[in-house]
């Protein structure tokens, strides 16, 4: 018998057996294979956040090797071309490595579980993307071991990037490692973007779904459709540089100025593809703290929307100062300018949320309030450079990187540690300490702002940026050190995190399911959630399933404890985008040594590149075309073949 | 207290039915990043060729020889690849087959005359960046029609081997919209390297 095309959804009770059969179904085996072959959403996104703050604790010692070589006028600690490689590579570790995969980190793991699915739409695909990231943050950091890492900032300007001013391998590495991280950056927004479309509880329609959501789903969109700019301008530099092509070389017709389009084509967009999702973080933990609604969810959800499509038109204001055309400096210093409305509306957003809530200050809550305060900080002086003359002053001075740290550190990381704070107890089932807790902000808070905030001063000075020393009288000494001294303290408060994380995930208070008496369908679930996350498919009736009997009078309930159970095979259900009606049964894939193989086909592939080993490249290729057919290959068990007709 | 509202759909289709699916989608959003990808590559010829002096275009009459016939063969290639497409709704397991063989010949020919029209080029990658833009934008797609010809190999060999339904069919409908964006994308290539020039653009 051919298995039915149709079947009507069994409905049942949460129940221990019904734990069992889908535990069954779901676990992913344990020992080596099982680690090397999961598609648990769960364990993927656990091991991007691991990944991630390892890379930010790698990226941070060498800001402080940096940070020591700037202390005071005329040192020596580092060379000039040592200088280069450390910032350089600090930039592309933070902004690259640690920012955005953080982001991902979570996403990955919480999105099924905040929009009441079993996975996300395509499993396998999301283990490949976090091979991905892994072999190419490998990839790029075996440059950096051996004394070729990037040298020419993380932006990579042309003609210094060339060969001829850059003959060794430093450049080779960035550029093919981005390219090969490009891949899993667009593969998990590809699954980002279908996952919200279709993965979602039944009733979750689009005005319910949580704030969170509208974050990565939004950079998602944004990564899909730039990622590639920024990995065609490496591809193409690469070329330049070892093919002998003519793209951004002006004594063959080239356009040194088409690679600083393509990387801000990217790139601009791309500041806030890793500062969106973390605002959501932040706006869906804020409310939590604050006792109430989040004030504003559709204007937030609008003006992220917003942000993104207004930041498509923003990059050229990085290229001020290039002999643009008038006309063109106008609309796009323009674009800048109105680009702060949007923020503007979620900062008061949060600012309401605090006001007319009656806040319980956690250390989540402390790290999510001080990211408003940083953000508006960050915001002025993003909003001051947006202006044309004013960038003229300020552009490659250190006022640009006091702004840009107060972006990313203000609204990426602040709001990642507050987030971790916030979520940790559901991935661990303990609590952090919020003793140590209090002691990690207050470092983190003080030593960023007293490092950061004289940085402006530094700027409006007059020192460049990424001078490897400075001499003495310029009256820049006293403020070098002071943000020196911050840098310290501000790392020893990261420090302090990763040891509050590290103590409580061996013996933290046990949290139970809902420690902070949360709102949103993953704080339903034990701590930690079960591999196959929800016995019963969750029906939603609202943005605050938990909090309905306070806040919801006599309007219906979301049910969780009474749905579907889909527990005959791994299955998951998809849904209408629009309105969340149940749409089909989806059949989930098994764990699979596919992605694992395509990623490292494709890391043998790109070292072979690299070194223009041809058989290494081609038997990369292979491997990779291997596993992809593999991968591909129509299964009985996904119904993407069709049975035989008896038997 | 309210009442909870259920879930409780009647039948729900299992797997994927047809083109409906969630490989479906994937696929899409496969489409939409190569197509920018397409989109920064054209970006980066107008950029340079508008920002160049005259005697940019190292071709400015572009030959319509085979380019011309090679583009209305890979257009017309998907019209073979619906036709096989559709073979597989019905049931006729011969017209997916011959719809699909000869979807594969004639973008094979079309790589082909590609790689004749290469070889016949009297500048190089290496010339110029008019030559560089050149040689990388037709060489990424012909590295997306290559990808094309094995994704329709292996629709071919599935086929045969009777994998498919009208039903169970994902793959089929993924695959042809692949390769309806590999024709579809050569159109913008094809205007803007060898129609634009006859526009007036980078001369």
């Amino acid at each position: 018998m051919r298995p039915a095309a149709q079947r009507t959804p069994r409905i049942g009770e949460d129940s221990e057996a019904l734990r069992a059969r889908l535990r069954a179904l779901w676990e992913t085996t344990p020992g080596w294979r099982g680690w090397l072959t999961t598609v648990d959403h769960k364990q993927i996104g656990l091991r991007y956040i691991v990944t991630a703050f390892i890379l930010l604790a790698i990226g941070g010692v060498e800001s402080l090797a940096i940070r020591l070589q700037l202390a005071g006028p005329d040192l020596h600690l580092l060379t000039p071309e040592q200088y280069n490689q450390f910032f350089s590579t600090h930039g592309m570790t933070m902004i690259f490595l640690y920012a955005s995969p953080i982001l991902s980190g979570f996403s990955n793991y919480l999105w099924p579980l905040l929009l009441g699915s079993r996975d996300m739409a395509f499993p396998r695909l999301n283990a490949f993307s976090y091979w991905v990231y892994l072999a190419a943050a490998l990839f790029l950091y075996a440059g950096f071991l051996i004394g070729a890492g990037p040298n020419d900032g993380w932006f990579n300007y042309v003609p210094y990037a060339e060969k001829p001013f850059n003959p060794g391998l430093n450049q080779d590495f960035y550029a093919l490692g981005m390219v090969l991280l490009g891949i899993s950056t667009t593969v998990g927004a590809a699954n980002f973007i279908v996952t919200a479309a279709k993965m979602r509880a039944p009733g979750m329609s689009l005005d319910k779904l949580p704030i969170m959501i509208w974050g990565t789903l939004t950079a998602s969109v944004a990564n899909l459709l730039v990622v590639p700019a920024v990995s065609l301008a490496f591809f193409l530099l690469w070329l330049d540089r070892q093919f002998g092509g003519g793209f951004f070389r002006p004594e063959l017709g080239g356009q040194p100025l088409l690679w600083q389009h393509l990387f801000w084509l990217f790139g601009h967009p791309w500041v806030y593809a890793i500062v969106l999702p973390a605002m959501g973080m932040a706006s869906q933990g804020l409310p939590v703290f604050c006792r109430r609604e989040l004030v504003g969810y559709a204007p937030i959800a609008l003006s992220t929307v917003a942000t993104m499509v207004i930041g498509f038109g923003v990059w050229v204001h990085h290229m001020f100062a290039t002999g643009l055309p008038g006309l063109s400096l106008g609309f796009f210093s323009g674009a800048s300018i109105i680009i702060t409305l949007p923020s503007a509306i979620a900062v008061f957003a949060w600012l309401a949320t605090i006001w007319n809530g009656r806040p319980v200050v956690t250390t989540a809550f402390r790290f999510f309030a001080a990211m408003i305060l940083l953000f508006v900080i960050g915001g002025v002086s993003g909003f001051m450079t947006a202006s044309v003359p004013v960038d003229w002053q300020l552009t490659d001075t250190y006022f640009v990187v006091a702004h840009l740290h107060y972006v990313l550190i203000g609204i990426n990381l602040f709001p990642v540690i507050g987030a971790t704070y916030f979520w940790f107890p559901k991935m661990t089932g303990r609590l952090m300490s919020e003793r140590l807790g209090r002691w990690n902000f207050w470092t983190m808070f003080l030593g960023f702002n007293l490092g950061f905030l004289p940085m402006h001063l530094t700027g409006l000075l007059g020192m460049p940026r990424r001078v490897y020393t400075y001499p003495d009288g310029m009256g820049w000494d006293l403020l070098n050190l002071v943000t020196s001294i911050g840098s310290f303290l501000f790392a020893i408060g990261v420090v302090l995190f990763f040891v509050n994380v590290a103590r409580s995930w061996r013996s933290g208070a046990p949290a139970g399911a809902n420690p902070w008496d949360a709102a949103t369908l993953e704080w339903s679930l034990p701590s930690p959630p079960p591999p196959y996350n929800f016995a019963v498919i969750p029906t939603i009736a609202s943005r605050h399933p938990l909090w309905e009997d306070r806040l919801d009078g006599n309007s219906p309930r979301s049910a969780l404890h009474r749905g579907m159970t889909l527990d005959t095979a791994r299955e998951a259900l998809a849904v209408t985008t629009l309105d969340a009606q149940p749409e089909r049964i989806v059949e989930m894939p098994e764990d699979s040594w596919a992605p694992l193989a395509l990623a490292t086909g494709l890391a043998l592939l790109f070292t072979g590149l690299l070194l223009k080993s041809w058989p290494a490249a081609a038997g990369g290729g292979l491997v990779s075309l291997a596993a992809l057919v593999f991968w591909l290959w129509p299964r009985r068990q996904l119904l993407e073949r069709e049975a035989p007709a008896h038997g | 207290m309210a009442e909870a509202m259920i879930a409780t759909p009647g039948p729900l289709p299992v797997g994927p039915i047809g083109r409906a699916g969630l490989g479906w989608w994937g696929v899409a959003m496969l489409v939409v990043s190569e197509a920018a990808l397409f989109g920064y590559l054209l970006f980066a010829y107008f950029y340079t060729g508008a920002t160049s002096a005259p005697g940019w275009l190292l071709e400015p009459a572009p030959k319509m020889l085979p380019a011309l016939p090679g583009t209305a063969l890979l257009l017309a290639s998907s019209g073979t690849a619906w036709w096989g497409e559709k073979g597989i709704e019905a049931s006729r397991r011969g017209q997916v087959l011959a719809g699909f063989g000869i979807t594969f010949l004639m973008g094979a020919v079309f790589a082909g005359l590609q790689l004749y029209e290469w070889s016949a080029k009297h500048f190089s990658f290496a010339t110029s960046s008019y030559g560089s833009l050149y040689f990388v934008t037709t060489g990424i797609h012909m590295a997306h029609v290559v990808g094309g010809l094995i994704i329709l190999a292996a629709l071919f060999g599935w086929a045969a081997a009777d994998y498919f339904s009208p039903r169970r069919r994902i793959a089929i409908s993924a695959g042809v919209l692949y390769w309806h964006f590999v024709d579809a994308v050569w159109l913008f290539v094809f205007t803007t390297y060898y129609v634009t020039p006859y526009l007036g653009f980078g001369r």
